[in-house]
């Protein structure tokens, strides 16, 4: 934190814990991030990723600690899409995104705008709603499939689809939970593209667990284990860190 | 391919529309009843049950092909509106029920011999019309509010509607309420001054019935063309993008269980006056099953598949029962099986279905004869026609 004062924070979490029926998914975690930074998160199996973001998200409220947007808001009072409509997308681990619609219509209905029933029951598609929808489908490379069923698309077409959508709602801050995820490797590669592109203008958590593809994005690489950090840096200095090969690495023959 | 069957549903709709408005009344009318045109009041009173049924269909429809809301309580609803037009056409016998007083039969027997203060302003049509609405709607409201907001989904929402109209069934079966007990309401004289026992009354209300059942199409197909209609299948098909895009689901999901209920309700004030009979056993569980299997057998995510499947299932009951009384659930169930396995689109997806089928076996039969076509374009091509509207 010190070495970044002169940011603003985007996100703040402090002391938080969770336990579910005994068992302590997180466990005094602290973790900061500045505005406009792409941060990647790594860990084992159980380390406490997706709890980390349902906690963020109003999927999970914790026992207890600070969970803070942007050092103001508390977002512990609030639920998923009041927390959504503050300005923080989630994608999640497999790809959901509305099968029976098109392309277009899930981008559609993925804009920022009013959220309402009522607004709904009378809204009209503008000018620069499509405008909007286009841009995105050009930054997700799918401009050729707007008016395609999103159930028929490929997996990883999928997956940047849910990206898309997250980005038609021009957040401020993107959580991407294992993206290259079933993708092939040419996939793997221009989803870090398509991430790297977003940084600046987004902040982004990215929760990964190939490791070429860490090495692809990662700026600042957090690694959690047991429900707290465990050390923070560079894709290099986390791999050299004797604790995290103990945990995570050592653990890794699989890769 | 999505273009021609909308098409096709569009010309449906007219010769329904113009079958129901038009045609059967007529017949009713005008040939005398010896021509083989005529058309009997017993089919027009079945008909026009049938109609209302569709109703109840639409709105089981709309919550579960369109929203993935599975109801099982939704006759509770349409026997509610019933019930507040059996209030008021009990009203209407005035003195010429069987004890000859001035309160329905049923309050005379139970020892009344002055009305109860809740049935004075059922003398007003008005007055019932506005309960009709009020008293599903609310109900309605606060069960869903509560459902929704505490994320009761899948099953559980199902049970809970389930219990819900067992229950309300179990009180209007007790006499204390005032409502005619297990005999319900029944021996109706006028609606609206006309002899409900007139042929010209029941084809007044039969094209009325048909009246209101087209106006809830055109009501739901432009509910479906909104963005409210387009959230509301997203809601179906990944309700948790939904809510981390911002919506609260909750309250679409109330809006349209609502709405479902009103529907529902409008169906029952208009099978009343037909049918001739209310009763408790309308809100007994098997009656909000049955209305899920028309919906299963005429397609679900669409809005004319409910009109067909509570016709033919319906058509298939009335003569069943005749037939083989003891068989008609033995039937239902099967129906529901078979369709669910064979057919989940419905007959409104049978046609979509053969074709596929018809591919199939072209394809297969072409690869036999050592000439493998492109299949996947094949398979492809069926997955359209397939979606619904």
């Amino acid at each position: 934190m010190t070495a970044t004062a002169s940011k603003e924070v985007v996100l703040l979490l402090e002391e938080v814990n969770k336990t579910f029926d005994g068992f302590k998914a997180i466990s005094n975690l602290t973790f900061y991030m500045d505005d406009g930074e792409l941060r990647t998160i790594i860990g084992p199996n159980g380390a406490g990723k997706s709890t980390m973001m349902d906690i963020i998200t109003g999927r999970t409220k914790p026992d207890s600690g600070k969970v803070e947007f942007g050092f103001r808001t508390d977002l512990t009072a609030m639920n998923e899409p009041q927390i959504n409509r503050l300005g923080i997308g989630r994608k999640f681990q497999t790809p959901s995104i509305y099968i029976h619609h098109t392309v277009f219509e899930n981008l559609l209905l993925s804009l920022k705008g009013p959220r309402g029933v009522f607004a709904a029951l009378f809204s009209r598609t503008t000018s620069e709603q499509r405008d909007r929808i286009e841009a995105v489908l050009k930054t997700i490379g799918l401009s050729d499939k707007a008016e395609v069923l999103a159930g028929s698309l490929s997996h990883g077409q999928k997956q940047w689809l849910e990206i898309g959508m997250l980005l038609a709602q021009d957040p401020k801050l993107l959580l991407v939970d294992e993206p290259a995820a079933g993708m092939t490797d040419e996939e793997t590669h221009k989803t870090g593209e398509l991430l790297l592109s977003l940084e600046g203008k987004h902040s982004i958590i990215v929760i990964e667990h190939d490791m070429t593809f860490v090495r692809q994005i990662a700026r600042k690489v957090t690694v959690l284990h047991q429900g707290t950090v465990l050390c923070e840096g560079s894709v290099d200095d986390v791999q050299n860190d004797e604790r995290v090969k103990e945990v995570y690495l050592g653990r890794k023959k699989k890769h | 391919m999505r273009k021609s069957v909308l098409k096709f549903e569009y010309l449906l709709v007219g010769v329904f529309a113009l079958l129901f408005l038009v045609v059967l009344p007529c017949l009713n009318a005008f040939p005398g009843p010896n021509s083989w045109l005529h058309v009997s009041d017993f089919t027009i009173t079945l008909y026009g049950k049938y109609l209302c049924y569709a109703m109840l269909a639409i709105s089981v429809d709309l919550l579960w092909g369109y929203t993935g809301l599975l109801s099982l309580g939704q006759a509770l609803f349409f026997t509610l509106g019933g019930y507040m037009m059996g209030m008021y056409l009990m009203r209407m016998i005035g003195d010429l029920g069987q004890y000859h007083q001035q309160i329905p039969d049923f309050l005379v027997f139970l020892g009344w011999s002055t009305l109860p203060a809740f049935w004075k302003p059922f003398n007003h049509f008005a007055f019932a019309m506005l309960m009709a609405v009020l008293l599903p709607g609310v109900l309605s409201g606060i069960f869903g509010y509560l459902a929704f907001r505490s994320r009761i989904r899948g099953v559980y929402f199902s049970i809970l509607t389930q219990a819900l109209t067992y229950a309300a069934c179990l009180l209007f079966f007790r006499n204390s309420l005032l409502l005619g007990g297990n005999n319900g309401f029944t021996d109706f004289k006028f609606v609206l001054g006309h002899d409900v026992r007139e042929s010209a009354t029941q084809r007044g209300l039969f094209v009325a019935t048909a009246i209101a059942l087209l106006g809830v199409y055109v009501f739901c197909k432009w509910l479906t063309t909104t963005k409210f209609g387009k959230v509301q299948r997203a809601i179906r098909d990944s309700e948790n993008r939904v809510l981390f895009s911002g919506y609260s689901t909750a309250n679409f999901k109330l809006f349209i269980f609502i709405l479902a209920a009103l529907i529902a309700s409008l169906g029952g004030v208009l099978y009343v006056p037909q049918v001739g009979i209310i009763n408790p056993g309308e809100m007994g569980t098997e009656k909000s099953l049955e209305a899920v299997v028309w919906v299963a057998v005429g397609g679900r995510g669409t809005l004319i598949g409910p009109v067909i499947g509570a016709f033919a299932v319906n058509a298939i009951k009335s003569w069943a029962t005749r037939a083989y009384p003891d068989l008609w659930l033995i039937f239902l169930g099967t129906m529901f099986i078979l369709v669910t396995i064979f057919m989940p689109k419905g007959i409104v997806g049978l046609p979509a279905q053969l074709r596929g089928l018809a591919k199939k076996i072209a394809a297969k039969m072409d690869g036999r004869n050592g000439e493998p076509k492109s299949v996947g374009v094949d398979a492809a091509d069926t997955i359209q026609p397939a979606k619904s509207e």
